[in-house]
């Protein structure tokens, strides 16, 4: 038995590739080798730490762009039938869109979620955390781990409190005898909040996957990964539901 | 690149070569996320459902020719039996025939060998858009077998016949099973698509820069950026309908729908226009999801059978790009005779007319490509080449009715007739199943390490040629002489179409020519397999990356098309050639 052994296929094969047995914190590597500005000798796409990080960020990207799309259709929707009176024998404008009053509950609802964007974003960067990183990826502790966790439970729990928001203020429409298929304008306000609100139920099912993920994962860089995916998902609930909410409220 | 050698393939469903994962799949084929064996799976899949849609055609074609024919099982077909088998045929071509194989079972199967990388971007994410297409397709099927059938309002399924269950048999659990299906299949579409692009852009290996990947995977990235859009918003379109279907909305029926003397109370003021255009949204792009990798194809293709580079590269690029980018734009020329505004009818036939640029162009830099290497060309023709000389064909014979069809003064006329039949079997269908066919056996030695049988190739693909002719090109005067689209049979209370009636017959017996000549497609498929030739190392003398070792250290330092070397012993320069070799 050797004291050394090489490298053989099988490991250049590994199944996660790009580690290259650096940590995972963004420092571009300096000497050795390289060092010509040929750009054609570079690599393509990104090696190195932070190469599964950005693979699941452009990922996750071009999901949330399908997304958008969908919910721009549902917009356009909303706009079309919005516009789609018509005119009677007698040329008048006959409309059935009925604006209906937002419950000022959706205020504090939007307040609540705006906050939840701040604390998953804390989590995020502490995730980050130069130091903290180090020390997790040379075994020393979990210190990004214990720091993060505390703000992800507090996501969930803002995050559900933004449901229950969702859900008195559909009560509250309820109670005024307006459903789902009441009119033209309830179509639009239930379906919008309702896709949206699945929206953040899995949103929520991420964060308590990427809780758990924290404390199962062995690498690093995987918990980074998790965390920083399930944030800009969140995030990005968040900027929808501004966009929808002003629609909500102000074009009617 | 010298002296390399291609293990010898496994079989189906084996990753083929080494320095992959060889995991033996024996047993283990439902969970292997080997983006070549899914690929391959997915290709099986298009298999099936291109024949189940022939078979559904030719009962159309039989049906209409001879209205009444007893069918075993089913005896006479009734003319909404007649809808639910154009409504079935449409959507098994459209979407799991011309969306499925092309993207996502071509492009599992080869693109990352193309760019250099070893695997997908999101092996698992890979399997489960495949499993989720396969229980779309059994959901889809499924139909078939509910109460009332299947549904008979076409792949398009305009409301208000598709939102109201009680409109015709079929509609009520068979529109449900067509929405969930597509709704699956929209889904899994997606995710494919999010692996593709993720994939191209951030495992190509070193030195492929974007200017340095083949056509073909320029082909697919805007392919997959057209899924990405087209099928979130046919997602949205669809949640809209079966809440409308369930949840007694209305969105998409308009006041006043009386069914059978009952007025739809609770419907009050929709639009079915909105359907068309959230429809048309996906659907227009959807051709050029069928089509632009064909496009990708032909151009490497004819590169690498004339043995000269591509003509004009970038300029090939540009014309892929700009397809893509006009193609989300030209959807409302579904809607001309819609009650569309008129002015909104003509912005949307100077975008048709646009897109007519860029494909005019891609179509003039094949000709040249043909022209400059008709000295060069490899000789005799193989049969993936024949095929891309069959698509070059069809697209050429149907692109020239589009800008017909594109002015909204001819469509009036035109619309739902044959003409627009023909046009689009011809530059959709047969184009793109000829250039499927191309892929299939140009690239048969990735899949088995064999070669397909070049004789019944050159039979397959001429037999194909003349059917395909005979069938789709005498629908233009079908067209033209006002035979619309959709009527169950010629004969009735009328006679005004019976003079078409001997037309018609001819084009079934064609058709049935056609579908009889892809059995010998099957049968080569099958003895290839077993015992066609051994394909050796590089059967094309390509010079892109699929067909490289896979364990070599893969580093790019050239243009994907470098033939027509006279400096080395070879002709061509693979991608990955050392740059010493070079000299």
């Amino acid at each position: 038995m050797p004291a050394t052994f090489t490298r053989t296929p099988a490991e250049i094969d590994r199944k996660d590739t790009g580690i290259g047995g650096k940590p995972p914190v963004d420092r571009r590597p300096t000497g050795g080798g390289g060092g010509d500005d040929n750009w054609d000798n570079h690599p393509q796409g990104r090696r190195g730490p932070r190469e599964l990080l950005t693979r699941y960020r452009l990922g996750l990207f071009f999901a949330l762009a399908g997304d958008l799309m969908f919910f721009i259709a549902l917009v356009s929707a909303f706009f079309v039938r919005q516009n789609a009176g018509h005119f009677d024998p007698r040329d008048n404008y006959v409309s059935d869109w009925h604006p209906l009053a937002i419950p000022p509950i959706l205020w504090i609802n939007s307040a609540i979620l705006l906050l939840s964007s701040l604390t998953i974003e804390v989590a995020r960067q502490h995730l980050f955390h130069e130091v903290d990183v180090m020390e997790e990826w040379l075994g020393l502790g979990r210190p990004a781990v214990r720091r993060a966790s505390p703000w992800l439970v507090g996501t969930v729990v803002l995050g559900f409190m933004f449901l229950a928001g969702q859900w008195i203020a559909w009560q509250q429409l309820a109670s005024q005898g307006l459903f789902f298929a009441t009119n033209q304008n309830s179509h639009f306000f239930y379906l919008i909040t309702a896709t949206h609100g699945i929206h953040l139920v899995l949103g929520i099912l991420a964060l308590a996957a990427a809780l758990c993920a924290l404390f199962l994962l062995r690498r690093v860089e995987m918990r980074q990964v998790v965390v920083d995916c399930t944030a800009w998902y969140w995030h990005t609930m968040g900027i929808f539901w501004a966009f929808l909410f002003v629609l909500l409220i102000y074009f009617q | 690149m010298a002296g390399e050698s291609c293990a010898p393939a496994l079989g189906w469903g084996h990753a083929v070569r080494p320095g992959v994962q060889t995991q033996p799949v024996r047993g283990r084929w439902f969970f292997t996320t080997d983006h070549r064996a899914i690929g391959i799976a997915y290709l099986l899949l298009s298999l099936v459902a291109v024949a189940v849609g022939t078979v559904l055609s030719l009962l159309m074609r039989l049906h209409i020719v001879w209205p009444g024919l007893k069918l075993p099982f089913w005896g006479v077909v009734p003319p909404e039996g007649y809808m639910a088998l154009v409504t079935m045929h449409g959507t098994l071509m459209v979407f799991f025939v011309l969306t499925t194989a092309p993207v996502n079972g071509f492009a599992s199967l080869i693109l990352p060998a193309q760019i250099g990388a070893r695997r997908m971007a999101f092996p698992l994410l890979n399997a489960a858009s495949f499993w989720l297409t396969v229980v779309s397709f059994g959901v889809l099927l499924a139909a078939f077998f509910v109460r009332g059938g299947a549904p008979i309002s076409g792949w398009t399924n305009y409301p208000p016949l598709s939102a109201i269950a009680a409109a015709g048999p079929g509609q009520a659990g068979g529109v449900d099973l067509w929405l969930v299906s597509i709704g699956i299949f929209c889904f899994a579409s997606v995710l494919g698509a999010i692996n593709l692009l993720t994939t191209i852009l951030a495992k190509r290996c070193e030195g492929m820069t974007l200017l340095r990947m083949p056509l073909t995977v320029w082909a697919w990235m805007v392919t997959t950026v057209l899924i990405l859009f087209a099928f979130s918003v046919l997602f949205a379109a669809v949640v809209l309908l079966l809440s409308d279907r369930h949840l007694a909305t209305s969105f998409f029926v308009p006041p006043g729908e009386v069914i059978d003397g009952v007025r739809m109370a609770p419907h009050a003021n929709g639009s079915p226009m909105l359907w068309l255009h959230l429809f048309w949204f996906f659907g227009h792009p959807e051709v050029y999801i069928a089509i632009l990798p064909a496009m990708g194809l032909t151009s490497s293709l004819l590169a690498n059978f004339t043995r000269r580079p591509v003509f004009g590269y970038r300029f090939m690029v540009g014309t892929t790009l700009a397809i893509g980018f006009f193609g989300m734009l030209v959807w409302g020329h579904h809607m001309f005779v819609s009650g569309m505004n008129p002015y909104a009818g003509t912005a949307f036939a100077l975008t048709t007319m646009a897109i007519a640029v860029p494909s005019s162009a891609s179509v003039l830099g094949w000709l040249i490509m043909l022209l400059l290497g008709r000295g060069s060309r490899v000789h005799p023709l193989p049969t993936p080449m024949l095929f891309t000389l069959g698509f070059l064909s069809f697209f050429i014979a149907g692109g020239l009715t589009g800008p017909i069809l594109a002015q909204p003064v001819l469509d009036a006329y035109l619309h739902n007739t044959y003409f627009v039949v023909a046009h689009f079997h011809l530059i959709m269908a047969m184009a793109g199943m000829f250039s499927l066919f191309a892929a299939v056996y140009y690239w048969f030695p990735l899949m088995t390490g064999r070669l397909m049988n070049e004789r019944l190739g050159k039979w397959h693909f001429w037999l194909s040629l003349v059917g395909a002719y005979a069938t789709f090109f005498p629908m233009h005067f079908a067209g033209l002489a006002g035979q619309p689209r959709h009527y169950a049979q010629l004969t009735g209370s009328t006679s005004t179409l019976s003079s078409l009636l001997p037309l018609q017959s001819g084009i079934t017996h064609s058709a049935l020519f056609l579908a009889t000549a892809q059995l010998l497609f099957l049968v080569n498929l099958v003895w290839s397999v077993r015992r066609g030739r051994v394909a050796e190392n590089n059967p094309w003398r390509a010079t892109t990356l699929e067909w490289a070792l896979d364990d070599a250290e893969c580093r790019v330092s050239r243009g994907p098309y470098e033939y027509h070397f006279h400096g080395n012993s070879d002709d061509f320069v693979p991608q990955c050639a050392d740059e010493a070799e070079q000299e």
